[in-house]
């Protein structure tokens, strides 16, 4: 790192310029990473929160996979599940977006967008553990506040009134506050439409479904995945991991891939811009690189002396860019802006930017291997 | 003797054919010896310093630095050799633009695997003796050509070389600024006790040498000893 050293610092403008295209690139990514992952926790967040392993949907999903919008799973196939060996429990969930108003909706209540969860009292799905019947519910911090409404207060949903028990948590789906309420509150806001699926052996008995999915705890057994795919053919679902199931929620898969496809292109310039800087900076040290190797310097140390340069910039950059991300994160991220500050959504794309920085940079200065050191002697051809 | 080459021959690619740059060539320069190899331009007195430098491989014959045979030695060695046994003034002085004077000295401790930082008093002692003791912590741009030249020569002594190749330092100087920097390097090489080969064209700076050998067509000839 001699010369190294002594590069950075005599050629301040260049390293300077480069210096900020990667504090720049590194705060746009840190400032999209904390974007997207705050989107997606308005979108999914109410799901991650389940305690639940698996989620069963209504028929085989069709082309498009499951979705939360088209499922409606009966009784019979939620109390199926409940019976398969290795599944500790099963649980019928409603979900459904809609309108809410505070009050009794005669007065002029603040109104909210909000998706209403619908669990059975002590099913242990929702965030009050002893859970809660009739026509209760437990607003989600979020709700309650564009509903302006506490513990004690009447809101409506879709007509029908419910007494708000408390405020708890602060899960949202599909970018709007969750109101949780009992299975059979949530039926009544929200009645699945369209018949029961006849394999489920009802033969169209139960009229309709009676929640949106199934929320599965299993045992996590070796064979889990044969027996999903078993009890699903027998019961006319489709079962999908937790993490899976996100996809199933229309609004996260095309934001989600639009915000992680625009990470991954910063990411692939910020390689390519470094990658080509390097390139340039080493054709430019091709004399120099000569007369060293014909002074007998290895060119492993020619490489180590370039790529410590490159590391120092990239780190030096990055860390500069990191800390800008953090502090504008820190900034909004009290506000109404969804942004979520943690190490994984500012440090981990810091140390995906060195990585392919080194990468690019790595690339780029393996020229100096093919520089001939006889070319120092000037006039040898 | 430091420096041996015996019965080298270097050839060319040359269109369809091959040009033969060094035609059977031997040499041979003991420690604390100038020899002096001069001739017309394209004669191939560059192409001699190239393959003492050990910077390309001769079609046949054989070279030894300091009794060291290069032939079949890897890249990894042949850079070592150079970096111990040979140093090198360049036609230029090729000197790194963000470094002092001093520095281009220290980069040579560098490359070798030893602390650039305990090696600065070994490189003002050189640049005083290259009378440039006042000037360590110059860059190049803030040198005159005589001034980098010197220090280029200086670079080259650093590791303590057995063998000194010096390829035409005087080509940018004026003739008094040329005249100083032979005597510099005939001085230095009777101090150091290198084996010391200075190509030139220039015939009015052959007094410093112990002989001089010229170099025509590939072919070279060593008469007696001069002085």
């Amino acid at each position: 790192m001699f010369v190294a050293w002594r590069d950075l610092r005599f050629a301040k403008g260049r390293f300077a310029l480069i210096g900020a295209v990667i504090v720049l690139i590194t705060l746009l990514v840190g400032m999209l990473s904390g974007l997207t992952a705050g989107l997606a926790r308005e979108n999914v967040s109410a799901v991650t929160g389940l305690p639940a392993d698996m989620i069963a949907f209504s028929g085989s999903g069709g082309d498009g996979g499951p979705s939360f919008s088209d499922s409606a799973v009966t009784e019979r196939q939620w109390r199926r599940w409940a019976q398969e060996p290795g599944v500790e429990s099963a649980e019928p969930l409603g979900v459904a977006t809609t309108k809410a108003e505070a009050g009794d909706g005669n007065a002029d209540g603040a109104i909210a967008a909000v998706s209403v969860f619908g669990v059975r009292p002590g099913g242990g799905l929702g965030p009050v553990p002893d859970g809660f019947g009739g026509d209760s519910a437990v607003l989600s911090e979020g709700a309650a506040e564009d509903l302006g409404a506490a513990e004690g207060d009447t809101v409506t949903v879709a007509g029908r009134e419910l007494t708000v028990t408390e405020v708890r948590g602060d899960a949202s789906f599909s970018h709007t506050p969750v109101v949780w309420t009992s299975l059979e509150a949530w039926q009544g806001i929200a009645p699945p439409s369209g018949p029961a699926d006849p394999s489920d052996g009802s033969g169209g008995a139960d009229g309709g479904g009676t929640a949106t999915v199934i929320a599965l705890t299993t045992d996590g057994g070796p064979d889990t995945d044969a027996a999903a795919a078993d009890t699903d053919e027998r019961a006319g679902t489709t079962t999908v991991t937790k993490a899976d199931s996100l996809a199933a929620i229309g609004s996260y898969t095309s934001e989600n891939g639009s915000l992680q496809l625009m990470r991954g292109f910063l990411f692939a310039i910020s390689a390519l811009v470094i990658g080509a800087f390097f390139t340039v900076w080493t054709i430019q040290r091709g004399p120099d690189v000569a007369v060293l190797k014909a002074l007998g310097a290895s060119t492993g140390t020619l490489l180590r002396d370039a790529l410590g340069q490159a590391l120092v910039l990239l780190v030096g950059g990055t860390a500069a860019g990191t800390a800008a991300a953090a502090a504008l994160g820190a900034a909004v991220s009290g506000s109404d802006v969804p942004f979520v500050l943690t190490p994984g959504t500012v440090l981990a794309p810091a140390a995906v930017m060195v990585a392919l920085g080194a990468l690019g940079a790595a690339m780029s200065v393996r020229r100096i291997t093919s520089v001939d050191p006889l070319t120092a002697l000037g006039s040898a051809r | 003797m430091r420096l041996e080459l015996n019965d080298v021959t270097l050839t060319y690619p040359d269109g369809d054919g091959r040009l033969t740059a060094l035609d059977r060539v031997s040499l041979a320069v003991p420690g604390g010896g100038l020899t002096a190899v001069v001739g017309p331009s394209g004669s191939g007195k560059s192409s001699l310093l190239a393959v003492a430098a050990t910077l390309i491989r001769p079609d046949s014959g054989t070279v030894a630095v300091d009794g060291v045979r290069v032939e079949g030695l890897a890249p990894g060695r042949l850079a070592e050799l150079r970096r111990r046994r040979i140093g090198i003034v360049f036609q230029q002085p090729n000197l790194l633009a963000s470094l002092t004077a001093a520095e281009q000295l220290q980069v040579m401790a560098q490359i070798d695997g030893r602390s650039p930082r305990k090696a600065r008093p070994r490189a003002l002692e050189l640049l005083e003796a290259v009378g440039l003791a006042d000037l360590a912590d110059r860059r190049p741009h803030q040198l005159s050509g005589g001034q980098r030249q010197r220090v280029n020569i200086a670079r080259a002594l650093m590791n303590d070389p057995a063998v000194l190749l010096v390829d035409e330092p005087t080509s940018a100087l004026d003739h008094e600024r040329g005249s100083a920097v032979i005597d510099l390097i005939a001085r230095l090489t009777r101090e150091q006790g290198t084996a010391t080969v200075l190509v030139t064209h220039d015939r009015a700076h052959l007094g410093a040498a112990d002989r001089v050998a010229e170099v025509f067509d590939g072919r070279l000839r060593v008469p007696e000893p001069t002085g």
